[in-house]
């Protein structure tokens, strides 16, 4: 592990190399063995922005679990910068699409969460202001999570995953439940927070738009158990826009991958 | 009609109003508020007539005690109403209790014609309230010392209880092999109500006052047990995913995540333990331990010192409800990152 202290004063974290290596998980439900992923091969080069699309269901979220070490996968390995993942580990955060922030706490202190648990929080404690400056939730240090909006909630579980410096940042449909408005700045704040840290990004999301707008590459799976189906780069710069032809004609494909041919 | 839909829907107020239409009507809310006091101050008068206008039945002191503090409250609140019908804010303090004076006065009237002076009420059952005033002026050194002894009795075994049940809920809820164990024995003695251990508790002891303590300890261990453990199975799993993740280890998990989320429930657990443990505390004292409220309660009834049982009850319902307002008080501080919802 690269020393924390070392990875706080450095500006931009250098991010992992993610290898997902023919990963194959199924679960046990009462005796009958259930596919979620069949044989995925997958491989981010650091700081590459990579959006998970797939139907509802097909495993995508299983896995983020597998990449966060949440839970061993039932065959293949992940291996992260030539390390196998055999556990969770600070340098890959997980922002789920509930916020989850500890009621209890303040804003503050739930960003604060990571460095407690690693037992630096004496030593960084100045990172958790800076970190909500980030974010733009100085004002809201103070505040318990019920007072905050469902946008400023999730803002701030970005910063208690940023606090850490990750190499990896996992986000499971951090947006899902946002409403549009919120949702079109986040993707905006997201993009930018990336590009000026420099992890490696995994991101699951139902949205085609947003994984065209965010993402470098964005991987489409098949329905349950999940398989890649394709694997599209988008070589645009940032800031991208939504009426870009290009992207445009691109969404179509990735609708045409996903069975929705006759849609639009 | 601008003045009936603009005063509370009190029955008291809207009976005083009745009685005074023209006089509220005139001058509006602020005489309103006068006509209370003074209508409060007329139910202590009429306390005070009845005290020194008939003899008493019986033997009892502080009749004229009694009768001119009900006058010197009829005073005070004769004062305020003046106050009141001048401007003045100086005794609007009173003012959220008067209707509760109107009915205290009243109520102490009949309680004292119908004890004390006409006997409506069957003797020595229901001695007056003079009576009762004259155990708390003449016997409080004993009161007193009833109140320190249930106290520490029931702090200890609370404590103990709390302490024993909290550790047993959390341990149920986060180690498997634990529960194997104590989650059977849980089931079969938990429901069991204490006091059934009563008297194998008298003689496995060796004092009754420690018999007492563990009685206490049980009952309220039991709901907080299951309480705390219900508060720490029921917490969001996701809660332990997030906190993984940023580094947690195991002792984080149970200490900065478990306990934490499941507080609102234990608290529950508390409340239901500290309420079921008073009637164990009643009980013990009763039964064996020399000392206290219950034991006080029980020799006064041995004695036929009713007007003694009826002060001792009054002291045990203060001491009780103190010991659920000071539990809310902290439970209030403990969560106060949630919502209030109660308020005791």
């Amino acid at each position: 592990m690269v020393g924390a202290t070392a990875l706080a004063t450095d500006e931009r974290t250098v991010g992992c190399d993610l290898d997902i290596r023919n990963v194959s998980h199924r679960f046990d439900l009462e005796g009958a063995p259930l596919d979620v992923l069949d044989n995925i091969d997958l491989r981010a080069s650091p700081g590459e922005f990579v959006a998970l699309l797939g139907p509802s269901g097909c495993g995508k979220s299983t896995l983020l679990r597998l990449v966060a070490g949440l839970e061993p996968p039932s065959e293949g390995e992940i291996v992260s910068d030539g390390a196998p993942i055999t556990g969770p580990h600070p340098s890959r955060v997980v922002v789920l699409q509930d916020p989850t922030l500890f009621p209890w706490r303040t804003v503050s202190a739930n960003v604060a969460l990571g460095l407690e648990a690693r037992g630096v929080l004496k030593a960084q404690r100045g990172r958790i202001e800076e970190t909500l400056r980030l974010v733009g939730l100085t004002k809201f240090a103070n505040a318990y999570p019920h007072q905050l909006s469902g946008g400023m909630a999730q803002r701030v579980a970005l910063a208690r995953a940023l606090v850490n410096d990750p190499e990896l940042l996992i986000l499971d449909e951090p947006l899902g439940k946002l409403d549009s408005l919120t949702r079109l700045t986040m993707q905006g704040e997201l993009v930018n927070l990336w590009r000026r840290a420099g992890f490696t990004a995994l991101l699951v999301t139902h949205d085609i738009e947003e994984a065209l707008l965010m993402a470098t590459r964005i991987v489409v799976l098949s329905e349950r158990p999940a398989a890649i189906k394709a694997d599209i780069r988008v070589d645009k710069p940032y800031p991208r826009h939504r009426g870009d032809a290009d992207l445009v004609s691109r969404r179509r494909e990735i609708l045409d991958l996903l069975g929705f041919e006759s849609a639009w | 009609m601008s003045l009936l839909s603009a005063l509370p829907a009190l029955p008291a107020r809207a009976a005083t109003i009745a009685r005074r239409p023209a006089f509220a009507a005139a001058t509006g809310r602020r005489s309103f508020g006068a006509a209370l006091a003074f209508a409060a101050a007329a139910s202590w008068l009429l306390l005070a007539f009845v005290i020194l206008r008939w003899p008493d039945l019986g033997d009892w002191g502080r009749g004229p005690e009694l009768a001119y503090a009900a006058a010197a409250l009829a005073a005070v609140l004769i004062v305020s109403g003046v106050l009141r019908a001048a401007g003045s804010t100086a005794l609007d303090r009173l003012e959220r209790a008067t209707p509760w004076l109107i009915a205290l006065g009243l109520a102490f009237s009949v309680w004292e014609a119908g004890s004390a002076k006409f006997g409506w009420l069957p003797q020595p059952f229901f001695p007056p309230p003079h009576a009762i005033l004259e155990v708390f002026t003449d016997d409080w050194p004993k009161l007193v010392e009833s109140v320190v002894v249930s106290v520490k009795l029931e702090l200890l075994g609370f404590a103990l209880g709390a302490a024993f049940g909290f550790t047993i809920g959390v341990l149920l809820g986060r180690s498997r092999l634990f529960g194997y164990w104590v989650h059977p024995v849980l089931r079969l003695i938990g429901p069991l109500p204490a006091i059934a251990w009563l008297p194998i508790a008298f003689f496995a002891f060796p004092s009754s006052w420690s018999a007492s303590i563990f009685l206490i300890a049980l009952t309220t261990g039991f709901p907080v047990a299951v309480l705390t453990w219900s508060g720490v199975a029921s917490v969001n799993p996701a809660y332990y995913d997030i906190a993984r993740t940023l580094g947690a280890s195991r002792a984080f998990l149970v200490f900065k995540v478990a306990i934490p989320a499941a507080l609102p429930q234990v608290f529950v657990g508390l409340f239901m333990g500290l309420g079921a443990s008073f009637a164990v505390l009643v009980t013990a004292e009763m039964m064996g331990v020399k000392a206290g409220l219950g034991f006080y309660l029980q020799w006064a009834q041995g004695w036929a010192a009713y007007a003694n049982m009826y002060a001792a009850l009054i002291v045990m319902s203060l001491m009780c409800t103190g010991f659920i307002s000071i539990l809310f008080r902290v439970r209030d501080r403990v969560l106060s990152y949630q919502k209030a919802d109660l308020k005791w």
